[in-house]
């Protein structure tokens, strides 16, 4: 069992509040989605997790499995479990997509000399099958040049390749065609399990229909304002944010 | 600030200084003295002392080219430099004839073990002169000449006098005057016609003393048809004081003939590594120089081909990394001067913390040739936001039968870069050198594979406490 406990969590960035006392919890087993519209703070709360060296947390605890990941550096919080499919992928020219997961992978290894190459390739080529990724893309640098819908597949086959206890799509359906969105969405539901949980942020209901959700929290102004089942993502679909908003303001 | 050794300077009697260590030390600063001291150390021949003597007049005629390039030379004190320390031995065969304290050196730079490995000989200069040099039996039964400079021109001067100073003639700068003047040790080869070497030849050389020039000078003659591979590395101890080193390097490859030659350069932070590279290569010939550098507080180095015979080929393949304190000045030449040559040159440049890299290219082809071409690809790779790095290409073609191409970038490793991949769960040095490994990465495929294991490392090792 694994647990994302945010208690209380508060975020500024260059000194403006983003996030102001946020508490979530997510236990393992759960797709929770977070919506809300845009300068929310959804993102803000993806890489203030992740611990981004722009994001000021100013208080507050984030804990996988009772450990406490504010005060982390990336790297540790990655290592700790908790995995980050970004918005927007970085390029890194040179490096290469087999190269870079597989160091990732060494670096959660007690003896990164104990790592077997064979099996290593095995395992990579069977999820680039999955995805739908060609395996030439082995040998190109991560992300660089790549679509939109490539970029997002790659992020879904490292989240595969790394095993993480958690994971953060930060609005992974932007940019993708349904084609793309389709295959995107059955290689999460693939790593769905027990023993894993989810955080889906996303602006549209669209990648709940593929992603189904146990929870939907509205978030707004730095914090979640409203939960609920699938159900409130349909409502939002339709009726958009303002109803809410009017409602808090009343 | 350079300050002086006081216990080496011995002035009153005319430079020259014996101490426990080195049986033979030409003492501290230049003159005409130290000039023939040296000389006659190395009972060498009066052709090579008069050679010497003129250098010595030419050197000091001419001025620090500091119109163009780093004022930072003007902070060699030629008056407080060493020229010459050397422990008067011949250098021995085995390694269990070389002395301890030189053995414990090369040991700890893995140089036997590497010999074992891979390597078809190997020579290991202390200071002055080499303190071991060896080859593979069958190379000499072929008629490989693998010698120092000293024994080159005294027992094999129908050999080497000829070309000897021509590639580089003395007045090429003050730098190759200043080697000219006071050269020790180095690599002369001799490779046959039609013998291809399948191992290389390596160099090791090694600076022990302070305040100690090294001025090897090697030359090497691939003849008709041969094939060579050399491969030099270099290091220093870490002083308190300014090391210089400034070499000459002459390649003559003739008609059909292959020479690659590799440098790894490590020098501590303290050495002025001033060095002369130029290669002549004649029809049909291919040269190639694989050129790294990666420590010293001031490279200055441009390898260069002079593309003297009809389909000649000449690379420069080059990777700097410039570290705080330090500025990796290199880059190539390329001089067509027959029909149908080609030229290469990629270099690739990272600059760390305060580190400075800058590129000069030279590239000349007169109109009265035909169909010569040139590609030069220069890179820059910035990793903090006080690097530094300046590209400054010479391309002067003329006539309409030529095909020059001529691309640079300049790159910087991003923050976002790096927390992405910390995001994975490599550590901020691990993704930066994954960064640093994969912008040069293409270039160090083309090096003799021991070799790119080694570069990997010291790339590696350069780039701790580097991030932040």
């Amino acid at each position: 069992m694994s647990t994302l406990k945010v208690q209380n969590l508060s975020v500024n960035i260059e000194d403006k509040s983003i996030l102001n006392d946020f508490s979530l919890e997510i236990p393992s087993g759960e797709v929770h989605a977070i919506m809300g519209p845009n300068g929310s703070g959804k993102s803000t709360l993806s890489k203030a997790l992740a611990a981004h060296p722009s994001y000021e947390v100013l208080g507050g605890t984030a804990k996988l499995d009772g450990k406490d990941l504010i005060g982390l550096e990336p790297d540790e919080i990655s290592r700790a479990g908790l995995f980050l499919a970004f918005q927007y992928p970085i390029e890194v020219p040179g490096v290469t997509i087999a190269n870079f997961i597989r160091a990732a992978i060494q670096a959660r290894m007690e003896d990164s000399k104990a790592f077997k190459a064979v099996d290593y390739y095995k395992d990579l080529y069977k999820k680039m099958d999955e995805l739908g990724i060609d395996r030439k893309f082995t040998a190109r640098a991560l992300n660089d040049g790549f679509s939109g819908g490539e970029k997002k597949r790659c992020e879904i086959l490292q989240m595969a390749m790394l095993d993480p206890r958690f994971c953060i799509l930060d609005e992974t359906d932007s940019g993708l065609d349904i084609d793309a969105l389709r295959v995107v969405s059955e290689g999460v539901n693939s790593m769905r399990s027990e023993n894993r949980g989810f955080l889906v942020i996303t602006h549209y209901q669209r990648l709940l229909d593929y992603i189904v959700p146990d929870k939907v929290h509205v978030m707004w102004e730095g914090k979640i304002v409203r939960s609920g089942d699938k159900e409130l993502a349909k409502e939002l679909e339709s009726k958009g944010y303002d109803w809410i908003k009017e409602e808090l303001a009343a | 600030m350079i300050k002086t050794n006081p216990i080496e300077i011995d002035r009153e009697k005319g430079n020259f200084h014996y101490n426990t260590d080195y049986e033979f030390d030409a003492g501290v600063g230049l003159s005409e003295d130290v000039v023939r001291y040296i000389s006659d150390v190395k009972s060498e021949d009066n052709w090579v002392k008069e050679f010497r003597l003129k250098a010595l007049k030419t050197f000091e005629k001419k001025k620090l080219p500091t119109h163009w390039a780093t004022k930072d030379l003007e902070n060699i004190d030629f008056d407080i430099i060493r020229y010459y320390l050397s422990k008067g031995q011949m250098p021995s065969r085995t390694w269990d004839e070389v002395p301890d304290d030189v053995k414990n050196t090369f040991e700890r730079l893995g140089i036997p073990e590497q010999e074992r490995k891979f390597l078809a000989g190997v020579e290991a200069q202390f200071d002055s002169e080499a303190a071991y040099s060896r080859m593979k039996d069958d190379l000499t039964e072929k008629g490989v000449i693998f010698v120092g400079s000293t024994e080159g021109l005294k027992e094999y001067p129908e050999i080497f006098q000829k070309w000897f100073g021509k590639v580089i003639p003395t007045s090429d700068n003050k730098f190759s005057a200043l080697n000219s003047a006071v050269f020790s040790g180095g690599s002369f080869i001799y490779v046959p016609p039609g013998v291809k070497l399948e191992q290389p030849l390596q160099a090791y050389f090694r600076i022990n003393a302070e305040n100690f020039g090294q001025f090897e000078r090697t030359l090497i003659i691939a003849d008709e048809g041969a094939e060579i591979t050399y491969m030099e590395g270099c290091t220093a101890p870490k002083f308190e004081t300014s090391t210089l080193h400034s070499a000459v390097v002459e390649l003559v490859a003739l008609k059909g003939a292959k020479i690659q030659y590799v440098t790894v350069q490590n020098w501590s932070n303290n050495v002025f590594n001033l060095v002369t590279k130029r290669a002549m290569a004649h029809e049909e010939s291919e040269v190639r120089w694989i050129d790294c550098n990666i420590g010293s507080r001031l490279t200055m180095k441009y390898p260069g081909v002079i593309l003297r015979g009809r389909k000649a080929k000449g690379e420069v393949l080059s990777i700097a990394l410039a570290n705080d304190g330090q500025h990796q000045d290199t880059g190539a030449k390329m001089v067509h001067t027959a029909d149908e040559t080609t030229s290469n040159v990629i270099a690739k440049s990272v600059s760390i913390g305060e580190g400075r890299s800058t590129y000069r290219g030279l590239v000349q082809m007169p109109g009265h040739l035909k169909h010569c071409k040139n590609n030069t690809e220069c890179d820059a790779l910035l990793i903090n936001s006080d690097s530094q790095t300046d590209t400054y290409p010479a391309i002067t073609v003329q006539g309409e039968d030529h095909s020059v191409q001529h691309e640079a970038s300049v790159s910087k490793v991003s923050a976002e870069q790096i927390f992405y991949m910390q995001q994975r769960g490599l550590s901020e040095a691990d993704a930066m050198s994954m960064c640093v490994n994969g912008f040069v990465n293409d270039l160090i495929r083309e090096f003799p594979m021991e070799y790119s294991v080694e570069l990997k490392r010291l790339i590696d090792l350069e780039m701790e406490g580097s991030v932040g």
